[in-house]
């Protein structure tokens, strides 16, 4: 691998690093991708599920009679059809506990949330399935509901689950976890200064423009096709098996083009139901969400209740950091905590931390990841509160945050020991930005004030199981199969190495991704894993691709493999000794690979290790209309070490929309509930992302600091840019305003409520 | 409910089909006509992953029922390239990497194209509120506005 990884200085690179045209863009630009929904069978008939019409209630019998006695209805499913995982033993596939799934998927004994799946059905067509929904007669017993968590961690509140209990008692906190370092209480006495404040956060959806939809083909032979978009084929193989009792190996899972998915498609709600259908009914059958079905039973992201304090010496040097973190799980438990609890304090040095998550259920939607899933909740309290501590002290914001930095040696309190980090670089990054040295003209027009914050945030990163394969085509070209979903360009980053690695064009290599059945395990896209962990896989195969080139051209020419050289796309003879011949390129050796023996191609199946850390840096001007209470966001710039860009422009794309993301998560999204416990705003009109009139351009300062663990100096991109805005808006608004903000959003009646306040 | 036979012209080919007083036109696009290129993100108007041209005009085709599709003249993705020459946005979108995930890519293109055909030289702003119907999670938007100021300003040169 060295040899490679030698030959790849920045300065000789004729692909990486380049904004090639994405192998899969063509048919993007011209509706021709085929996406989740877009998938029809000869013969398919549709699904439809029945949602619970309360928050909470035990589920007393369900009579489908009717529905199916309806002409045209050709299969019912409820619960009893999906495979149990009794409450006592955990069955774990991957982080997603399957007692839970199979709850989440269709409710058992009690529907948990207003959209809570109880039955499904198949019909000809969606409107004799949407009747025959209408006519199952299910009898439940209607119980208090809960959604707030400072309401659901009352002692007197409705217990969701009997089985949860904490400290002894039954409760709604079905769980909690701590990192801890040092011992706080001692290293608060030694503080000069301590800043305690607790943050609200609100629940918010992924908001990815495609909603779920899926097509399943169930065989008469036991075997099953599902065609879906999700962030990883083998997961919805996994998880479908488990829930309907069919074996994986019987099940083939290819994946549609996916309409975005920032998390929430890391764990499915149709496969399996359509799955059953399909079996009872033996026809295929595709499912489609509704936008109103995605925002009330899908996703969101938690909401947060959390208290933050930090203790600092006079000259700004941190000495303890305690968290408290309550975070929602939705109605079965799980939330992130490993996000708030671990990510909150890690980029700074600080010798005594405590750090605890509670789990939080309550009767709204399970919640899926979403992006550096619960680190922005964490990191918007830990970074509002270093902003007021620099306030306090009269310290400049990013000295102090430069003084407390993380280095090589420090002991993160989730367990890490770092190495080499690059944390200060991004904040040296924006010091030296001409963002950050620009004047701000704080009152531009009466009624107008201006501000500008900053915030730093961490993500773990992650590598994990990928495979690959690099095939040689009978005409000399190269098709290299992954098998991750793209859901933001990464086929693009894998055609830039591949070129690289192989020395031909660009436009000579085909980037696939396959199925369950024609690819090696994969894990999920997700944790800003894929373009480090298939770029591994691929630069493996490529090599011993060379390595099958060059013993081919060594057979060719009757001398010693290690006699030739691959440059440029062809075998040459390695020095003068090595004879006189004239080079072998890609297509000459693959016009004789039958000769020469058999087909060139490799694939590797690793597990691949090295993701260091992500940290991010950003800045932020805001302009506050005082009347209105309107935020607006005037220029962002966002820094960011991202490694090596393989392709530039979609790593400036991941930072770009991850800023925005969090642009809408700090100033206008939020999931609302009416007094039923019904979500008040289950669409776009009312649940408010920010439109391309709501933003400015978003800087993305890319870093390239190599990460050594890794062939191409890759490191993790996708999840740290939402990190920081959340805080960094924040600590903008209080630098227009003077006040400062403990909850999100800021939307305009909020901001105009804040200001109303003596 | 008996359908209602239509004839209308989709991307310039004359086009007939059978449909129900309340299905929408993007239902029958996607479902009936099989031109799935117009995506369906909301089905209420608020996101325009269903954009289309109705003469010319740009709309939610969630928001249009088919059977007002009868004698006018509708454009869709399908219809933007010409054979394997891409229009001068769809190029400079892949040039420029204006999409990610790309469910959102047809309807900003049919959007982006309505609006450069009534302003040929829109500023930044005008770009911003002109897409402003066309909701896309992945990009934040900056490539997407770079994008279409860029073709603009191209095929004022090439004119
Ligand atoms: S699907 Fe028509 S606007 Fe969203
Ligand atoms: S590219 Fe994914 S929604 Fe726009």
């Amino acid at each position: 691998m060295n040899v490679i990884n030698d030959k790849l200085r920045v300065e000789d690179n004729k692909w990486i690093g380049t904004r090639t045209v994405r192998p899969d863009g063509a048919d993007k630009v011209t509706g021709r991708a085929t996406y989740a929904a877009d998938n029809t069978m000869p013969g398919m008939i549709w699904g439809k599920v029945l949602r619970s019409p309360h928050a909470h209630a035990r589920i007393r019998s369900i009579d489908t009679s009717k529905a199916e006695a309806l002409p045209g209805v050709k299969a019912v499913v409820t619960a009893k059809d999906i495979v149990d995982f009794p409450l006592e033993t955990s069955v774990m596939l991957g982080i997603q506990d399957m007692r839970w799934m199979c709850r989440n998927v269709m409710a058992r004994e009690k529907a948990l949330f207003h959209g809570h799946p109880v039955a499904a059905v198949a019909a000809i067509n969606e409107e004799v399935a949407a009747a025959a929904c209408a006519l199952i007669a299910v009898d439940y017993e209607v119980l208090p509901h809960v959604i707030e968590i400072e309401d659901a961690i009352k002692p007197d509140a409705p217990i969701l689950h009997d089985f949860a209990k904490f400290e002894g008692k039954p409760s709604n906190i079905a769980g909690t976890m701590t990192a801890k370092l040092g011992d706080v209480e001692v290293g608060f006495a030694e503080a000069d200064i301590i800043v305690e404040r607790t943050f609200r956060t609100r629940p918010i959806h992924q908001g990815y423009i495609e909603p779920q939809a899926c097509t399943v083909s169930y065989s008469a032979d036991g075997r099953a096709t599902i065609w879906s978009s999700s962030q990883g084929q083998f997961m919805v193989r996994a998880m479908t098996s488990l829930l309907t009792g069919v074996p994986q190996s019987n099940i083939r899972a290819i994946p549609a083009e996916i309409g975005g998915g920032f998390g929430a498609k890391t764990i499915i709600y149709l496969e399996p139901v359509a799955l059953l259908l399909s079996k009872k009914s033996g026809r295929p059958v595709k499912m489609v969400m509704t936008r109103e079905e995605v925002m009330r039973a899908t996703g969101p992201t938690s909401g947060s209740f959390s208290t933050v304090k930090i203790g600092a010496k006079k000259d700004g040097t941190f000495v303890a950091a305690k968290g408290d973190f309550y975070i929602q799980a939705g109605c079965l438990p799980g939330g992130p905590l490993r996000g708030p609890v671990g990510c909150s304090f890690a980029p700074y040095d600080i010798p005594n931390v405590l750090s605890v998550g509670y789990d939080v259920v309550s009767n709204r939607s399970k919640v899926a990841a979403y992006r550096a899933p619960g680190a922005p909740l964490g990191a918007y309290a830990a970074e509002c509160v270093v902003d007021e501590i620099a306030e306090k002290l009269g310290m400049d914001r990013l000295e102090l945050r430069l003084k407390n930095t993380a280095g090589p040696g420090t002991k993160a309190a989730y367990g890490a020991t770092f190495g080499k980090v690059t944390f200060e670089e991004t904040i040296e990054a924006i010091q030296n930005h001409e963002h950050y040295k620009a004047p701000l003209d704080r009152n531009p027009r009466p009624g107008v004030k201006r501000g500008r914050g900053v915030a730093s945030g961490f993500w773990y990163n992650a590598g994990g199981e990928s495979s690959a394969q690099v095939n040689i085509t009978e005409d000399g070209n190269v098709v290299v199969t992954t098998g991750h979903p793209d859901v933001g360009g990464s086929r693009a980053s894998i055609a830039n190495v591949a070129a690289e690695l192989l020395g031909v064009d660009h436009s000579r290599v085909s980037v696939l991704i396959g199925d369950t059945a024609s690819i090696g395990y994969s894990n999920l896209t997700g944790g800003s894993r894929v373009t480090f962990a298939s770029a591994m896989v691929v630069t493996q195969s490529a090599e011993k691709v060379i390595g099958q080139l060059k013993e081919r051209a060594a057979k060719i020419w009757k001398i010693d493999p290690e006699a030739v050289n691959w440059d440029n796309g062809e075998a040459t003879p390695a020095g003068p000794n090595a004879g006189q011949f004239p080079p072998l390129t890609l297509a000459d050796l693959a016009a004789k690979a039958t000769e020469t023996g058999g087909p060139i191609g490799a694939g590797v199946q690793l597990n691949t290790t090295g993701a260091d850390p992500g940290f991010a840096t950003h800045v932020v001007d805001v302009e506050v209309d005082v009347d209105l209470g309107i935020v607006r966001v005037l220029r962002y710039t966002a820094a960011q070490d991202v490694g090596r860009a393989l392709h530039p422009s979609y790593v400036e794309g991941q930072i770009q929309g991850g800023v925005v993301q969090g642009i809408g998560w700090a100033l206008s999204e939020e999931y609302l509930y009416d007094k039923q416990g019904r979500l008040d705003n289950a669409g776009f009109l009312d649940y408010r992302m920010p439109v391309c009139s709501d933003v400015p351009m978003i800087e993305a300062v890319m870093l390239e600091i190599p990460n050594p663990k890794h062939p191409q100096g890759v490191r993790g991109v996708g999840e740290a840019p939402i990190v920081p805005p959340l805080a960094a808006i924040s600590n903008a608004v209080y630098d227009a305003l003077g006040k400062r903000f403990y909850a999100l959003p800021m939307s305009p009646p909020k901001v105009l409520e804040r200001l109303d306040e003596v | 409910m008996a359908k209602t036979h239509i004839s209308t012209s989709i991307n310039g080919e004359p086009v007939e089909f059978l449909a129900d007083p309340g299905s929408s036109l993007l239902d029958v696009l996607r479902n009936t006509l099989g031109l799935t290129g117009t995506k369906e993100g909301c089905g209420t108007g608020d996101c325009g992953a269903c954009s289309v041209t109705v003469d010319g005009r740009l709309v939610c085709s969630c928001l249009v029922l088919a059977v007002e599709a009868e004698g006018h003249e509708i454009g869709t993705i399908e219809g933007m390239a010409q054979g394997e020459t891409l229009h001068p946005l769809q190029r400079k979108f892949l040039e420029m990497a204006a999409l990610q995930c790309g469910i959102c890519t047809p309807g900003v293109l049919i959007s982006a194209r309505a609006l450069l055909e009534k302003n040929p030289n829109p500023t930044e702003t005008e770009v911003r509120f002109g897409l402003a119907g066309n909701l896309c999670r992945c990009t934040g938007y900056d490539k997407i506005v770079r994008a279409v100021l860029e073709t603009a300003a191209e095929m004022r040169e090439t004119v």
